[in-house]
């Protein structure tokens, strides 16, 4: 289930750079393709996110990343987070951050992309050019958002003891 | 989350004057600015490089032909020299894209399609004009009347140079009046027809007769 809303994620980002970084587009070219593809991807983002909630762990992740303490937001603040000297729960407050950032990326990019993927003439060009705005700096947000979650995944892979329950829970092939 | 969500709502009540701002205080900004960087920020204007096939034809002036045929009394092939040699024309002129961002100002040249039209005498049956891109899927049209415009070239010169590749060079078609699809580029081939045949992007949706501001539910200021 991660897998799949990762790669959704992915692709959606790799599209999105070939539609509107010049030197890009004119490697990559075929447009129509490519928004088609780009189209999919997000239209189907929300479906290994609705799978995920028949998930009894997912469900429990959920409930952990949204809740909000006031030892988050002293971990949040604080210069040594890492030492352990303030407790953390399942989810440190930078996840619990990123999770809702992210969400909220994706709600903000579907409504607006459903606005720019409607066919020409269905709202006003105003409203147009305003959701084309803001899915574009929605993007480049959403972007940093998972570039940051990639990399300190990466750069914690170690710490598996931390790692939610879910992230296995949801892929049967792995250990738990 | 709500809160992104709140201000993403916003963003798109108030998003077109934020854009617009952005697209002026940035024009400056990315005149001076030879990476390129500038042009990625969002809002920022500016041409966008749009193409619907895989690779953009790589033709040079010196092999480049335009063959103007179908209902003619005399069908001709076009050199580059061919058409440098005959009366040229000037015309600054906006270009509007249907899906939002305009370019002021552009200093097009080239030759009047109607030369090229009064060329080759269109039979009595012509009425409509068909355009091929030498990258062998973009169409695009046009009625006889729309054709005959002082406004529509076959452009050779942008900005005072030669058409570059990504935009459509060495030769484009340019149809002021109307938004960015009409004005198609690595232009190969005008076929003169008996009917209107809806270009490449008419066939996805987009209006054939696509005046600036009175076509695709846009209200742009016209060109």
């Amino acid at each position: 289930m991660h897998t799949t809303f990762a790669a959704l994620v992915l692709v959606g980002i790799a599209t999105a750079a070939v539609l509107y970084v010049d030197s890009l587009s004119i490697l990559v070219g075929r447009r129509s393709t490519v928004a088609t593809v780009h189209l999919w991807a997000g239209l189907l983002i929300p479906v290994p996110l609705a799978a995920g909630l028949l998930s009894r762990s997912f469900r429990a992740d959920v409930r952990s990343l949204d809740g909000w303490s006031p030892d988050d937001s002293r971990w949040l603040r604080s210069r040594d987070r890492r030492s352990g000297a303030i407790p953390v729960d399942r989810f440190n407050a930078g996840q619990k951050l990123n999770a809702a950032l992210t969400v909220g990326a994706i709600i903000v990019l579907l409504g607006t992309g459903a606005i720019m993927g409607s066919l020409v003439g269905a709202w006003p060009d105003d409203l147009r050019t305003g959701a084309t705005f803001v899915h574009d700096w929605t993007a480049f947000g959403l972007t940093a958002a998972v570039t940051g979650h990639v990399w300190f995944a990466v750069k914690y892979r170690r710490g598996d003891a931390v790692k939610p329950a879910s992230v296995h829970a949801l892929d049967p092939g792995r250990p738990r | 989350m709500l809160g992104l969500v709140g201000l993403g709502a916003v963003g798109v009540a108030v998003g077109a004057p934020l854009s617009r701002g952005a697209d002026r205080a940035l024009s400056s900004v990315r005149g001076a600015d030879p990476t390129g960087i500038s042009d990625l920020i969002p809002g920022a204007g500016g041409w966008r490089y749009y193409s619907v096939t895989s690779q953009q034809p790589d033709v040079s002036a010196a092999d480049y032909q335009l063959s103007v045929e179908g209902l003619v009394a005399t069908p001709q092939t076009f050199s580059y020299a061919d058409l440098a040699a005959l009366p040229q024309t000037g015309l600054t002129r906006d270009f509007q894209c249907v899906t939002g961002w305009r370019v002021d100002e552009v200093p097009w040249s080239g030759v009047h399609l109607r030369d090229l039209l009064d060329a080759v005498t269109p039979t009595g049956a012509a009425a409509a004009v068909t355009f091929t891109s030498l990258d062998g899927a973009y169409t695009e049209s046009l009625t006889m009347d729309q054709a005959l415009s002082d406004e529509v070239l076959v452009a050779t010169h942008m900005y005072g140079q030669p058409v570059t590749r990504n935009h459509g060079g060495p030769v484009r078609l340019y149809v002021a009046a109307m938004y960015g699809y009409k004005s198609l580029k690595w232009l190969g081939g005008i076929t003169i027809v008996d009917t209107v045949q809806p270009g490449y992007w008419e066939r996805r949706g987009y209006d054939i007769d696509a005046y600036v501001g009175a076509s695709n539910g846009r209200s742009d200021e016209p060109i």
